[in-house]
């Protein structure tokens, strides 16, 4: 699969706050955005993806929304990594020649939309979750607070640790005016906020904000007449082993073990290779796993290896260069926003906040509680 | 589909009945938690009711902080059974802030739910 396919555009929409969207308008937005910055319109798909958390047969809805009559519809659910996850059927079906343009998107209005906190009542009745939800967790926090909490224990994880994460996201944000939250944050104000759940405080959670993203796929010679530099697929890998936190394995070893070993043989590359690094940071402890299992240290130097400023803005790895969920926009998934963040740094559009010279950007997606793990390579022409 | 439930509520409907049980597998030895068909370590649906021990130790530990006139905080747990499944319940008897990774509980139904004393 590696170099076969390619972004060939991408787009965002109602970042932030967008009240009276409608989640469809808000991913039709997107895509609209998306398709423009490949040179196309909706009339050029034939092929599209969307994954929802709320609408029902959400491929029948935006397609229905935009006019689109797909060859190929895909709509695979697996939360917040479904984005990433994505590129492998889309990838599979414009190789098979089963379509020639594929649009995936998405959009939230998880901030400003009317019924949200009614519409999770009703989805708790529906899946009720009955070796769990009674105990009342507050979830995801919860659950990303029993593996952050496991973590300190198992090996000297430090909450100022934690807290660096969200600071160096915090100080990328600074940097990319798209993004929500700008103000100066210090570790000793992430330690002083508002505990959600022990051991992590609201700005060791991520943003609730309203947003959609898009991009569109192609083979890789269409992907080269289009007005931009394509963002090759160089390899992707997937893996899961629970849904519920209660039947993660080891509360400190996340699925990305498997995603990206997939991910990098397929794209014949190492973590030596990669010069930016997308990790969907729901929660700070995320970023910290995510280093560890997809091989930037060892197992339990995370909170070491993260200290210092070293994924911050002149660090020498740069990590979550638009703010990450922690500080741009997190509207319920995120795993969109990877993508597009990892495309325009491989294009070097990311302004005060391009790392210089990236020609390979690692995104990584995370599903459910610590659940679905999938991870991407994406590579410049000179990566080929 | 023999059995006049699924295994899920053949659980909670012990439960109801004050009595905690888990599933033990024939084919391959293992207790499973939560009750499943289909033994998650080997395939097997010879899956048996036992009841466990009780005895078990918190695998890890949260206090989710809610507003005094919500109810205040509470605690959430992970508890690993000395049969080796783990399941997310509570600690009662002490407060949140006492529960620690480590800590030896014992399991006992109150309510309909399984939660945990300090043992």
């Amino acid at each position: 699969m590696r170099g076969r396919v390619a972004i060939a555009g991408v787009g965002l929409a109602g970042c932030g706050e967008a009240p009276g969207w409608s989640e469809t308008e808000i991913a039709a937005a997107a895509a609209k955005n998306a398709l423009a910055d490949a040179g196309m319109t909706a009339r050029d798909v034939d092929g599209l993806v969307i994954a929802s958390t709320n609408i029902f047969m959400s491929g029948l809805a935006l397609a229905e929304h935009m006019g689109i009559r797909p060859k190929f519809t895909e709509s695979t659910m697996v939360g917040g990594s479904s984005f990433v996850g994505h590129l492998i059927p889309a990838a599979l079906a414009l190789d098979a020649g089963l379509c020639d343009v594929v649009l995936v998107a998405y959009g939230s209005n998880q901030r400003t939309g009317v019924g949200r906190a009614e519409a999770g009542k009703y989805k708790m009745a529906l899946d009720p979750q009955v070796f769990e939800h009674p105990y009342k967790p507050f979830n995801p926090p919860t659950s990303y607070a029993l593996a952050a909490a496991r973590h300190m224990h198992q090996y000297g994880t430090k909450r100022e640790q934690l807290a660096e994460i969200a600071v160096a996201a915090r100080q990328w944000a600074q940097l990319n005016p798209e993004a929500f939250a700008r103000e100066p944050l210090t570790v000793e104000d992430v330690l002083k906020s508002r505990m959600v759940c022990d051991p992590l405080t609201v700005r060791d959670c991520c943003l609730v904000t309203d947003g959609g993203g898009a991009y569109v796929l192609t083979r890789a010679d269409r992907a080269r007449a289009a007005p931009k530099k394509p963002a090759y697929v160089l390899g992707v890998g997937a893996a899961h082993w629970h849904r519920q936190i209660s039947s993660m394995p080891d509360l400190t070893v996340t699925a990305a073990t498997e995603s990206g070993k997939r991910a990098f043989e397929m794209a014949r590359l190492g973590p030596g290779d990669v010069d930016v690094l997308e990790l969907y940071d729901a929660f700070t402890i995320n970023t910290l796993l995510f280093l560890e299992d997809l091989g930037f240290c060892r197992k339990g130097e995370g909170g070491a290896f993260v200290s210092g400023g070293r994924i911050a803005p002149g660090g020498e790895l740069p990590v979550n260069t638009n703010g990450g969920g922690l500080s741009c926009v997190h509207p319920g998934m995120y795993g969109i926003f990877l993508l597009v963040e990892a495309v325009r740094q491989l294009r070097g559009e990311g302004d005060a906040r391009q790392v210089k010279g990236a020609q390979v950007a690692l995104a990584h997606g995370n599903g459910g509680v610590l659940s679905s793990q999938i991870t991407a390579l994406l590579g410049t022409e000179e990566t080929l | 589909m023999s059995p006049p439930s699924g295994p899920e509520k053949q659980y909670l409907d012990k439960l109801a009945a004050g009595r905690f049980e888990i599933q033990r597998c024939a084919a391959c030895a293992k207790h499973v938690f939560y009750p499943r068909v289909i033994c998650p370590h080997c395939g097997s649906d010879r899956l048996a009711w036992v009841a466990p021990s009780g005895r078990g130790t918190v695998y890890s530990t949260t206090i989710v902080r809610r507003k005094p006139a919500d109810g205040g905080d509470y605690n959430i747990v992970l508890v690993d059974l000395e049969e080796g499944v783990r399941l997310l319940s509570r600690v009662t008897a002490i407060a949140p802030d006492q529960v620690r990774i480590g800590m030896a509980v014992r399991a006992r139904v109150a309510d309909t739910l399984v939660e945990f004393t300090p043992a």
